[in-house]
């Protein structure tokens, strides 16, 4: 039995701007779905004498100083770009006229 | 865009109680950004400050700026917060072309600090306690500018332009619990509080704190309750209302606004609102996402940020005097009346006025030569006062002044040397010979020729019509170029007057 319903993945599809066809969606319910199945299996031997950890290292605070290092150039920072306009990336329109 | 039709204040206020929360960001003003060495700073060219990690590219990595960490905490402190001992980042995932990492690094579950309050005065002297619920650590934004269509606003652009130099820039979002009861005072509560912590943050120096810059923006959340009914009305956030005025006239615009709406049998759409300050309305923004939609989840390039007690206690100790507090006992200190204090804390002059006060000078007479006349010139050249000249030199300009070396007048001249950089106040007295005439030699022949010049006055004076010796006196000024004290030009005046019988 499937935790994720078509519908579920439509919408993270659309999310996430990926354009999916029905037969994506149809076989990416079956992928999450087993993904949700093994992750239960995983919370069933997660006790609460487990604590929840997001990140496998026991580290915390790793800090760096607040000190300046040189950027990318201006080109550099703008190769990737589709588009641009001088020195800033050009993006198509973002909101309509309302 | 079609004009919004607005509710009268005082009706809006009988029909529905206003519920108010903001959000108020925070730009600290550490050297570089929250996760990456490039320079937190602008003026430059447009990307000028940007790398792998701030701009989301392959490769790039996160590493957390201690200094960051350490203004978040002092401000959490500051507003009365505990501070996490477990605390980390998580990614806040939607697409918009400010963002190039297409998620903002912050905190959700376990933000840096919470459960803080802050109690503001409003100018009736009722006070209000807003009860923060969280301050926590994200990254900025890039800067956009719109091109094309009819405004050179969002709506209807033909294309944006972004600048990722602010992108990943150290923020601090404070969040306030609900505020009810505001009722008529709302807007006044949204200024006042925006205004405390624009003050907090600038006294514990961790922003540069200039709203006009963008370096405190306000976010207000409004909704309106019917009279009588416990459910809370839909919300509408108003973005980036970014000066204290603005955030008043924005949150009495959505209550006049939103009541307008619900009185007509209509329903507000939860939604981002855009604030324009050039025609003091808000338009609908994009309709709000469910904070489901951000699909959260835990930093996995950033281990967690744990900071010991002692390090949470040691940053404590650095916590200047609140604000408001140092407002209230420096007001009793210097006997300020309450409109000579406002004037002196509007002007952006309490440290100034302090320094000249610490450094010798009366209190009226610093904040007399502050608000008064440095203020004036500063007005004219278009800089800060406290730019301008120096505490200590103000205070030694009024030490002349007390000593009787300079009339008001001859004062004003010397403060314009000192600000041309022509010296100390002492040092311009001399080179500019701008010192009053003591001597009443010099006085008492300017005296006697103004007089043998004015028989008519003389016999005046003498037949006891004293006020006619302003003239005398007036013609002595002059020909002493003003460099003498009126009120001894006067005794002597007199003197002279009954003695040339």
């Amino acid at each position: 039995m499937s935790g994720i319903t078509a519908e579920q993945v439509a919408h993270l599809a659309s999310l996430a701007r990926i354009d999916l066809s029905p037969e994506e969606i149809a076989s990416l319910t079956i992928d999450l779905g087993q993904i949700v199945e093994s992750v239960k299996k995983v919370q069933e031997v997660a006790t609460p004498d487990v604590p929840a950890t997001s990140h496998p290292m026991p580290l915390t605070n790793v800090f760096r100083d607040d000190i300046v290092v040189p950027s990318l150039t201006v080109e550099q920072a703008l190769s990737g770009a589709p588009d641009r306009d001088g020195d800033k990336f050009r993006v198509p329109p973002i909101l309509e006229e309302d | 865009m079609k004009k919004a039709e607005l509710m009268d204040f005082d009706k809006a206020l009988e029909l529905y109680e206003p519920v108010l929360g903001f959000e108020v960001h925070v730009e600290l003003n550490t050297k570089t950004k929250m996760f990456c060495g490039c320079a937190n700073e602008f003026g430059q060219g447009a990307n000028t400050n940007t790398c792998p990690t701030c701009l989301g590219l392959p490769g790039g990595l996160p590493q957390v700026n201690r200094k960051a960490i350490e203004s978040s905490i002092r401000l959490g402190l500051a507003l009365g917060c505990d501070i996490a001992e477990a605390s980390r980042f998580a990614r806040k995932n939607y697409f918009y072309p400010d963002t190039a990492k297409n998620f903002q690094t912050s905190q959700y579950d376990e933000p840096i600090a919470f459960n803080g309050s802050l109690t503001i005065e409003l100018e009736s002297g009722r006070q209000v306690t807003v009860e923060i619920e969280r301050a926590h650590m994200e990254d900025d934004a890039g800067k956009l500018t719109h091109k094309g269509g009819a405004t050179g606003r969002i709506q209807g652009a033909d294309y944006s332009l972004v600048d990722y130099n602010r992108g990943g820039v150290p923020l601090v979002e404070i969040v306030t619990q609900m505020i009810e009861g505001g009722e008529a005072d709302s807007p006044e509560i949204g200024k006042t509080y925006v205004a405390a912590i624009r003050e907090i943050v600038k006294a514990l120096g961790v922003s540069n704190a200039r709203m006009e810059e963008g370096n405190v923006r306000c976010d207000a959340n409004v909704s309106l309750r019917p009279r009588g009914s416990n459910i809370l009305g839909t919300r509408t956030e108003t973005k980036n209302v970014n000066s204290l005025r603005s955030v008043e006239r924005a949150v009495r615009y959505e209550i006049q606004r939103q009541a307008a709406l619900l009185s007509a049998g209509g329903t507000i759409t939860q939604e981002t609102r855009h604030w324009h300050e050039d025609t003091g309305r808000t338009s609908a923004g994009r309709p709000k996402s469910d904070a489901d939609d951000y699909r959260y989840f835990p930093e996995p390039d950033l281990v967690p940020v744990a900071p010991s007690r002692e390090w949470v206690e040691e940053l404590r100790a650095t916590l200047p005097e609140p604000p408001a507090a140092r407002r209230k006992r420096l007001q009793a200190d210097w006997g300020f009346a309450n409109l000579e204090f406002q004037d002196v804390v509007n002007s952006d002059l309490l440290d100034a006025v302090e320094a000249t006060i610490a450094a010798g000078a009366s209190a009226q007479a610093a904040r007399k030569w502050w608000t008064g006349e440095v203020a004036r010139l500063a007005n004219v050249a278009g800089v800060a006062a406290d730019s301008l000249v120096q505490p200590h030199q103000v205070a030694a300009l009024i030490e002349l002044v007390e000593a009787g070396t300079l009339t008001d007048r001859l004062a004003r001249q010397v403060l314009e040397g000192v600000i041309a950089g022509e010296g100390t106040p002492l040092e311009v007295v001399d080179s500019r010979g701008l010192a009053v005439v003591s001597d009443d030699g010099p006085l008492i022949a300017a005296i006697d020729e103004a007089l043998a010049s004015q028989p008519d006055v003389l016999a005046k004076i003498r037949d006891g019509k004293v006020q006619a010796a302003g003239a005398v006196i007036g013609a002595v000024m002059k020909a002493m170029r003003g460099q003498a004290d009126a009120a001894r030009v006067r005794e002597l005046v007199l003197e002279r007057a009954g003695s040339a019988e």
